[in-house]
């Protein structure tokens, strides 16, 4: 029976919940601060620990001395991250850690370590490639076409420099977890993104059977890519419990250890020449760029350039990857995209000025080079986002933005993603009382994944949202992915959807006779099984679930691996224009408003997919106006490890965001696609490219903080 | 944070008596907001902590002929609300404003403002109040110094007095009273900030057996004040630079003029040139103009902070603009 199931998505003009804009619904739990986030957990008897962390940027141990540690108040277990002998490669990596009755007790103690070290020379800032040495790696070069003869054909020709510093994730939640390591049993509450992996993981480094690991997170504080791991406070927490004969421990990072080591992106930095004919169709493209991600530097994948607009003939490109003593990069939302977007699209509104076009025209007509999700797509969404951002209206060619010391412009910047969906298996109980849960070992990262599936559930059983149980963030349940690549709702709508209707089946099956309708005849609507298209012929919910007896239903479902199976799909795509206002007396930049026009497929819930819009404009924000990771070259320290001067916009900075999501019937018939990282790709370059326009003058690296502007403006006088 | 006594008085003779000679050995406690951020990362470990929360006589904004009296311990929400500090030392609600996180106006102090450590990120990740290297040199000059000082930075402190009230109450020409075992003296508010020479200085005059009680500012009638700060975010964030001015008028002549620039010097920064180009002058655009000119004169820039010369210049004239426009 199961597999000649049609399981795709039921026709828009039926769907009752899917479509449907639907608060969370653990947004009441969330707000009133009833969810409980890992940071949250207190087990009786609890430790707290605490970490001691290299203050140099690259040195040698050459001694750790415990002792006074071990004898400090309240000290129950001291553990050892790093030997003598050691060679450091970062500030903030983690030495040695202990666990004590309070935290002020532990914090205390870990100081009391006495670490010497060897200081050897350090290098923290790459943005000056010439002193980068032997730390930087050139790879060779790539050469597509002929860019020679472009070049010596071109009608225009632009070059430009164009800049994007190393930026850390910034996680609310800090990386940690609690951990309880009885002989026969290890529970493990992590803040992470990988709840069905993450516990088998830990379990291979601690060597322990994984069969012995409950791993449970109800709440996620943010991730965005740099918490697949458990990490080696992972590692050091479990020593700790197991040290102090079992009993629990919680370590989290503290905020400025947060920021120096829990995750970063890639900076990235190119010289870009392009090569353009008079009608603004670019012929080459030439870049030297040069990133950095830590010790192991930052490689620039074949063919990520330019971005976007992938099918410009000739080109040539060299990349240098540099190798620093500061910590390692991790995944950051859609990993190099919003780097990539912001090099190219600079670049080609840098092209677009010099040739004097209206960036709307030329990116229209190089759209003819853009990759999936096509051209045709990015022209209908650049059409809409000029329509909603008064292009027409507003638009001033560069530099021209009238009298006045603050002037006004407006910029545009483009993203695509892959999406997909993670494999991911879903279980539904459909119990005789009527009630029914589902079981998947996902995990909601603040993305609204936990109303998804409820939502896909109550739609496929003809049953109201709240008649549904999730259940996700525990391992016991059935394995479902990472949260990674936006392939979440992928995964899960799809588990969810298979294993809901397999469960509905079973259930058809039971109520057949008494309806006098085969099984396959059957269909769940509005609280009741009944004959298709014939309500008179019908059975509620309830008394349906009655039939079952003693008898509970519990029927799987399964994605395969990342694969489109007409539920799901990948390939997606966005425009976005920034309008800014820039106060040119005091280079301080001003959003007036975002417009964010984005494909994502299928949307089960418009409410939470303008949500993750909306959340990933902020973070362009963020990256475009205040975000950096500022390393001292003198102590090789960061500079600003936390938020007083790491940046973030506030409410107040924000301004105006418009969403337009695309859910015409050429987008719908796609099937589910993740929209976690696309929005959060293009609007950097949007709002690089509005500054640009306001001033009349190219900042070249962001953030598009005052000292810069001005010192563009200074640059044009 | 490392342990400490607490002791919780409720006479100011009582909570002196409770102090010590040096800070190491006990220190004040107020909004928190500040000392407690300093506790935990450990760049300061008091023994023992003086709450100031008990003490009625530190409380309450008292309106007299010979002006406003602050209690130490008056909020920056309670400033902000008064009614007669929004009329008539409207410089003083835009510094309040201007701390824009309604959790810290609750907690924060005025007197707490006053005797905030400097925000330099060398002294806050524990490099010293003076931001020394290994080898005894300061960071600062060579180092990343966009927040830096642009006035009096020839060292040996080359961070910026972190205070909102700083230059709002030297442009008044305000005074605070501070109490310690010997008595009460009365000081202007220009000279309880001063620039450290050494590592165990303050950025104020306060010894560690004193404390500051409040604050008394001089009727505002017929003087135009104003504050107007370069903030890069609407959210809670220090200013980039400030400017404070307070303008007593004849006519629509500057009879006197008082120039100050917040953020600029490890103490609230005198625009003295720009004072003085405005005494005599008609209030208009090319006055002011000229003013904020003179404000950012003699300005000694480090390597990456030129841009504050231009935002203390803009912070003049816009503060001096909004002043021209005020009907006080």
């Amino acid at each position: 029976m199961a597999e000649t199931l049609d399981y795709s998505w039921p026709a828009k003009e039926k769907r009752r919940v899917i479509g449907k804009p639907l608060p969370r619904i653990d947004g009441y739990a969330k707000s009133s601060g009833r969810a409980k986030y890992a940071y949250d957990v207190h087990r009786p008897g609890m430790l707290y620990g605490a970490l001691l962390t290299c203050p140099h940027a690259h040195a040698r141990i050459t001694s750790i001395d415990t002792s006074a540690a071990e004898k400090s108040p309240g000290v129950m277990a001291v553990d050892l991250m790093a030997r003598p002998g050691e060679e450091i490669q970062y500030a903030g990596y983690e030495i040695a850690s202990v666990a004590a009755t309070t935290l002020e007790q532990a914090r205390d103690a870990v100081r009391k370590i006495k670490v010497a070290y060897e200081v050897l020379p350090h290098l923290v800032d790459e943005r000056d490639l010439a002193k980068a040495g032997s730390r930087a790696k050139a790879s060779g070069e790539q050469v597509s076409g002929d860019p020679d003869q472009a070049f010596k054909e071109a009608d225009v020709v632009s070059e430009g420099f164009y800049g994007i510093p190393v930026l850390t994730h910034c996680c609310m939640e800090a990386h940690g977890q609690v951990i309880e390591w009885k002989p026969d049993r290890f529970d493990y509450w992590p803040s992470t993104q990988n709840v069905s992996g993450v516990g088998g993981d830990l379990a291979k480094v601690l060597e322990i059977p994984a069969t012995n690991v409950h791993t449970h997170m109800e709440a996620m504080g943010g991730g965005f890519g740099s918490k697949f791991s458990h990490d080696r406070i992972g590692e050091t927490c479990a020593r700790l419990s197991r040290k102090a004969g079992g009993r629990p421990v919680k370590l989290f990072l503290d905020r400025s250890t947060e920021l120096e080591i829990a995750g970063n992106r890639p900076s990235f930095f190119a010289r870009i020449k392009l090569a353009a004919k008079k009608d603004g169709m670019v012929t080459a493209w030439e870049s030297e760029s040069w990133a950095t991600g830590g010790p192991g530097g930052a490689n620039l994948p074949a063919g990520s350039l330019p971005y976007v607009f992938r099918g410009v003939p000739n080109k040539r490109m060299t990349h240098t990857s540099v190798s620093i003593n500061a910590a390692p990069q991790r995944a950051w939302r859609a990993p190099n995209n919003p780097q990539l977007s912001y090099l190219t699209c600079a670049a080609m509104e840098d092209l677009a000025a010099k040739l004097n076009m209206d960036p709307v025209e030329f990116f229209h007509k190089n759209l003819e080079y853009a990759g999936a999700p096509g051209p045709d797509v990015f022209r209908a969404q650049l059409q809409k986002a000029a329509e909603l951002a008064e292009w027409k209206k507003l638009w001033r060619p560069r530099g021209q933005s009238g009298p006045g010391p603050v002037k006004r412009g407006l910029g545009i910047g483009f993203n695509m993603w892959y999406g997909l969906g993670h494999a991911s298996r879903a279980l539904t109980r459909i119990h005789p009382d009527g009630s029914v849960e589902v079981e998947i070992g996902s995990q909601d990262l603040g993305t609204g994944t936990r109303t998804v599936i409820a939502m896909v559930a109550a739609e496929t059983l003809g049953l109201p949202v709240s008649a549904i149980k999730v259940k996700i963030g525990e391992n016991a349940y059935p394995p479902s992915g990472a949260s990674g690549g936006s392939t979440t709702v992928g995964g899960v709508s799809a588990s969810t959807r298979k294993s809901s209707m397999n469960a509905l089946v079973k259930l058809f099956e039971v109520v057949s006779d008494a309806l006098g309708a085969p099984p396959g005849e059957l269909e769940a609507v509005g609280g009741k099984i009944q004959v298709k298209g014939n309500p008179s012929k019908s059975i509620t919910w309830q008394a349906a679930c009655k039939k079952l007896g003693t008898k509970t239903i519990q029927e799987m479902g399964e994605n395969a691996q990342r694969g489109p199976g007409g539920l799901i799909n990948g390939g997606a795509g966005g425009v976005q224009i920034a309008d800014v206002s820039v106060d040119t007396e005091t280079g301080l930049v001003k959003m007036n408003r975002m417009v964010a026009v984005q494909d994502c497929g299928l949307i089960i819930n418009p409410k939470t997919a303008e949500s993750q819009v909306y959340g990933a404009v902020m973070l362009s924000i963020a990256g475009a106006l205040f975000e950096e990771r500022i390393m001292d070259q003198i102590t090789g320290r960061m500079l600003n490890p936390g938020f007083e001067f790491y940046k973030l916009p506030g409410i107040g900075d924000v301004g105006e965001i418009i969403v337009h999501l695309n859910v015409e019937p050429e987008h719908d018939k796609r099937g589910v696609i993740g929209l976690g990282e696309p929005p959060v790709v293009g609007g950097i370059a949007a709002i690089a490219n509005a500054v640009a326009n306001a001033i009349g003058v190219r900042v070249p690296v962001v953030p598009l903080t005052p000292d810069k502007v001005l010192k563009a403006l200074e640059g044009r006088a | 944070m490392q342990a400490f006594e607490y002791a919780r008085p409720s006479t100011v003779q009582e909570a002196v008596s409770l102090l010590g000679n040096s800070w190491e050995d006990a220190n004040l406690l107020a909004g928190g907001t500040d000392l407690l951020s300093l506790m935990k990362d450990y760049i300061h470990t008091p023994k023992r902590l003086v709450s100031l929360k008990g003490i009625k006589e530190l409380e309450g904004i008292r309106k007299s002929a010979g002006g406003l009296r602050i209690g130490a311990l008056v909020t920056l929400e309670e400033l902000l609300r008064n009614p007669d500090v929004r009329k008539e030392y409207p410089s003083l609600a835009a510094a309040a404003r201007g701390v824009a996180s309604p959790q810290m106006r609750n907690m924060g102090t005025v007197g707490g403002d006053l005797c905030q450590r400097p925000r330099c990120w060398y002294f806050r990740l524990g490099f010293g109040l003076l931001a020394k290297g290994p080898n005894g040199e300061s960071l600062v000059p060579s180092g990343d110094n966009r927040y830096h000082a642009i006035f009096n930075n020839r060292g040996p402190a080359y961070f910026v007095s972190a205070s909102s009230f700083g230059p709002p109450l030297v442009a008044l020409g305000a005074t605070v009273n501070l109490v310690s075992p010997s008595g009460t003296r009365e000081l202007p508010v220009e000279k309880f900030f001063v620039a450290p020479a050494t590592e165990n200085a303050r950025e104020n005059v306060l010894a560690p057996n004193e404390i500051l009680t409040e604050i008394l500012v001089p009727p505002a009638a017929g003087v135009r004040n104003a504050t107007y700060e370069v903030r890069q975010k609407m959210a809670l964030d220090y200013p980039l630079a400030t400017a404070s001015v307070a303008l007593r008028m004849r006519g629509n002549t500057v009879a006197s003029a008082r120039i100050v620039l917040g953020h600029v010097a490890p103490v609230p920064w005198r625009a003295q040139a720009a004072e003085k180009a405005l005494t005599g002058k008609t209030l208009n655009a090319a006055a002011i103009e000229e003013a904020a000119k003179a404000a950012v004169q003699g300005a000694t820039p480090l390597s990456m902070n030129g841009y504050k010369v231009q935002l203390a210049s803009v912070a003049v004239k816009r503060a001096l603009e909004e002043a021209a426009q005020a009907r006080t």
